[in-house]
């Protein structure tokens, strides 16, 4: 398990969309880097002089490490739902080896001292964390914290996710400093004015239950609103990122402030793009997030947008809750999902299995491009002397998963008993071997 | 989820041959002499837990429970634990524990029903969730107007309500009675028309289910009805919503010139609490066509069927355990 260990990974399909391979290669990788990337056969005489330890790879799909750019790890401060070890334990057993950490931790991640305090090797992670910090001190959407110093602690990008930075001002500024820093300002676009009370999407399945409804608009406005500040900077070009895209307005927002050539990426979440509102069933809690499960046609949207490219990269908000959280009345409980473990077999079902994507894209949304997104370097490729994070799978297993055998320390998904497609037999961060399973017969 | 038989948590938990035998149960006990009655239920357990003010639901269903000889117990959110942060599915726990066979509950968040009822498997009565149901009100709605209309008939089915219209006219929105009415009457033939301004009367609530349309216009509605129930403005749930009372009153006000003019036969409905001079005057709550006193009577005899259906479907189960356990006797026996 030391990094020094040289492995070789024979036998397999390469698929490394950032180098443009999808075709059979060994790959040698040593001292958590990749030292080469050959034809068959060819790295045998160099992987013996290293002594390596061998990876029979033969019918499986060797990709660049999964990338999660939405994650809440829970840690410091809530423990009980997961934390940095449990959190990417679980990230790599779905095949993640980077996952970015949202701050809304207790306390809110907006110092240096907690953004490296998560980096610390004694938090256990077993894949890497890139810590997001808090746009504004304690989230509170007043003053800007300090985005040099976070950058230069570790911190990948600025957001107050859970909470929109609301304020026109500040949100201006935000984008202006960041922009500066050279940070992305991350956006969790709710106009929190139309959506006090709410519990689920505004509609009619909403009124039927009596709950109050998130109208579409309080997530479009926003979105519509930033990219509105996005084009009137002055002497800078700042980068806005929407986390966890939900409806159909504020993608096409996205669509036309791109061909307007403003840098603003999104990505969307899998269940926004699996589930709709009608997942809510009887109350079922762990159909509650935020943003909510949309209506068909916003759902079907996410989709498209997977397909035709306007979307960047798939994120998972993985958000751990404890089971007395979740069990309580719908309106009181919190929002959220797991959604390490599941992320790529529901992934590989829907986009390859039934729209018949190619396995090389899927892994472009869930690598590559999450990794270019937040500008993450030497990550999402396997390209010679870029880190050696590696995902193992064998593309045509299809198994089911079970909540309760979940790394993660929470079991709150609606994906219990779904079957996946495509089951990680290798996961491998920076040359070690963070996660392995057998296969199963 | 796995259900428990005998909830009624949403009309829709009830076919019509339930609603049908609820209200056989409903008349029959009505007329059962009082102290055969209290022989029913003799000292089963019911609890009453009540996490939001009541006086008609709480009352009617305690006195159902114990016309029928059953032990109650109330519960409510002050003056009990919960008040120190004990939970749903943990209150739940402990009446269970302490014996209860059945809960009523009622709730302000929609759908707590379904979380007690996954918590304790035992059946549970929505007296009244959130904005989401009151089957019990829907139910006693129901037997008020057959009264009237069908000559108290019990034996309902799809057409029986054929030709009647009833408008729902007030604060739709907040309205867990305008929900069970709009979700049961149209399954029996009726047709229900909701009226009141857009801020508590959204479009999309005529998509709950068929047989319900939006009229804005109040008098169109009366004229076309035979039932007319108000609703009173829910201003616990407003939640910043401004309603302007004068202009409300204006145009959605039952009182006694408007139904001369428009529904002079109609049948007036009211789930209470009602406030006078605002969504009513009190010339038409205490006149002719004002059947809100003769709603409560229904509700006591829906309440004293659906607790005993509630119990029947617990004692069934009980007594599926006492049966496999005779043959071990039987065994130790031989």
């Amino acid at each position: 398990m030391s990094p020094a260990i040289a492995i070789l990974i024979r036998g397999g399909r390469l698929i490394d969309p950032a180098a443009g391979v999808d075709a059979e290669r060994d790959i040698l990788l040593r001292d958590g880097r990749v030292v080469a990337v050959e034809a068959p056969g060819k790295l045998k005489a160099a992987a013996k002089q290293e002594n390596a330890e061998e990876i029979d790879a033969t019918g499986l799909v060797v990709a660049p490490g999964l990338v999660d750019i939405h994650v809440h790890l829970r840690e410091p401060g809530q423990g009980y739902k997961e934390t940095i070890a449990t959190g990417t334990a679980a990230a790599a057993a779905g095949g993640f080896t980077s996952v970015c950490a949202m701050p809304n931790t207790v306390p809110v991640n907006d110092s240096p001292e907690t953004t490296r305090w998560m980096q610390s090797p004694e938090r256990g992670a077993l894949i890497r964390v890139f810590p997001i910090a808090a746009a504004t001190r304690g989230s509170m959407g007043e003053k800007l914290t300090e985005y040099g110093s976070l950058k230069a602690a570790g911190a990948v990008g600025v957001s107050d996710d859970g909470k929109p930075i609301l304020g026109e001002a500040i949100m201006h500024q935000a984008l202006t400093v960041a922009a500066r820093a050279g940070l992305p300002v991350i956006q969790h676009a709710e106009d929190t004015r139309l959506t006090g009370g709410c519990s689920m999407n505004a509609g009619a399945k909403a009124f039927r239950m009596g709950l109050r409804g998130m109208p579409s608009e309080a997530e479009s406005g926003l979105v519509e609103r930033d990219i509105r500040l996005l084009a009137s900077l002055n002497g800078v070009r700042a980068h806005l990122h929407v986390a966890h895209l939900s409806t159909t307005a504020a993608l096409e927002a996205v669509r036309r402030a791109r061909r307007n050539g403003l840098h603003v990426t999104c990505e969307v979440a899998p269940h926004h793009f699996l589930l709709t509102e009608e997942a809510v069933g009887d109350y079922d809690t762990n159909a509650k997030m935020n943003p909510p499960l949309r209506a068909r046609a916003d759902r079907d949207a996410m989709l498209q947008g997977i397909l035709d490219g306007v979307v960047d990269c798939i994120a998972t908000d993985h958000a751990p809750h404890a089971a007395h959280e979740k069990e309580q009345e719908f309106e009181r409980a919190p929002n959220g999902i797991t959604g390490l473990e599941t992320a790529l077999g529901l992934s590989l079902s829907l986009f390859h299995k039934a729209h018949r994507l190619p396995i090389s894209r899927v892994i472009n949304l869930l690598s590559s491009q999450p990794a270019a997104v937040l500008a993450l370097k030497g990550r999402g490729t396997l390209a010679v002397g870029s880190f050696a994070d590696v995902t193992i799978f064998d593309a045509k297993k299809e198994w089911v998963f079970r909540a309760a055998g979940s790394k993660s320390k929470s079991k709150n998904t609606p994906f219990d008993g779904w079957t996946m497609l495509g089951e990680v037999r290798w996961t491998i961060s920076e040359g070690r071997i963070a996660y392995r399973k057998e296969p199963t017969v | 989820m796995v259900r428990s038989r005998g909830s009624v948590i949403s009309v829709l938990d009830l076919s019509i041959e339930d609603v049908a035998s609820i209200l056989a149960q409903a008349r029959s006990f009505e007329n059962e002499d009082p102290l055969i009655r209290m022989k029913r239920l003799l000292k089963r357990r019911v609890a009453l837990l009540f996490y939001e003010s009541s006086t008609r639901t709480r009352t009617s269903f305690e006195l159902a429970a114990k016309s029928l000889g059953a032990d109650t117990a109330l519960i409510s959110s002050q003056s009990s634990s919960i008040e120190k942060g004990e939970s749903l599915k943990d209150t739940g726990i402990t009446l269970k524990a302490l014996g209860a066979e059945c809960i009523i509950l009622r709730h302000l968040s929609s759908g707590a029903p379904y979380l007690l009822e996954a918590a304790t498997g035992l059946p549970i009565l929505n007296g009244g969730d959130g904005m989401h149901e009151h089957p019990s009100q829907a139910l006693l709605d129901l037997r008020t107007m057959l009264a009237h209309l069908r000559d108290g008939t019990a034996e309902v089915d799809e057409t029986t309500l054929q030709g009647v219209t009833v408008t729902i006219c007030g604060d739709i929105l907040h309205s867990r009675v305008a929900r069970s009415n709009a979700l049961l009457l149209p399954r029996l033939g009726a047709q229900v028309i909701f009226c009141g301004p857009a801020a508590l009367l959204p479009e999309i609530a005529s998509q709950i289910g068929p047989g319900v349309t939006i009229e804005r216009d109040f008098e169109k509605a009366l004229a076309d009805s035979q039932v007319v129930m108000m609703l009173r403005i829910q201003a616990e749930r407003l939640a910043g919503l401004q309603v302007d009372l004068e202009e409300y009153k204006s145009r959605y006000q039952a009182n006694g010139p408007r139904l001369a003019k428009f529904a002079p036969k109609a049948l007036l409905l009211h789930p209470g609490p009602i406030i006078r001079g605002l969504e009513l005057t009190s010339e038409v709550a205490d006149g002719p066509q004002s059947l809100i006193a003769e709603q409560v009577r229904h509700g006591v005899a829906v309440r004293m069927a659906l607790v005993a259906r509630a119990l029947d479907h617990s004692n069934a189960e009980n007594t599926g355990t006492k049966s496999s356990e005779k043959p071990t006797k039987k065994a130790r026996r031989a």
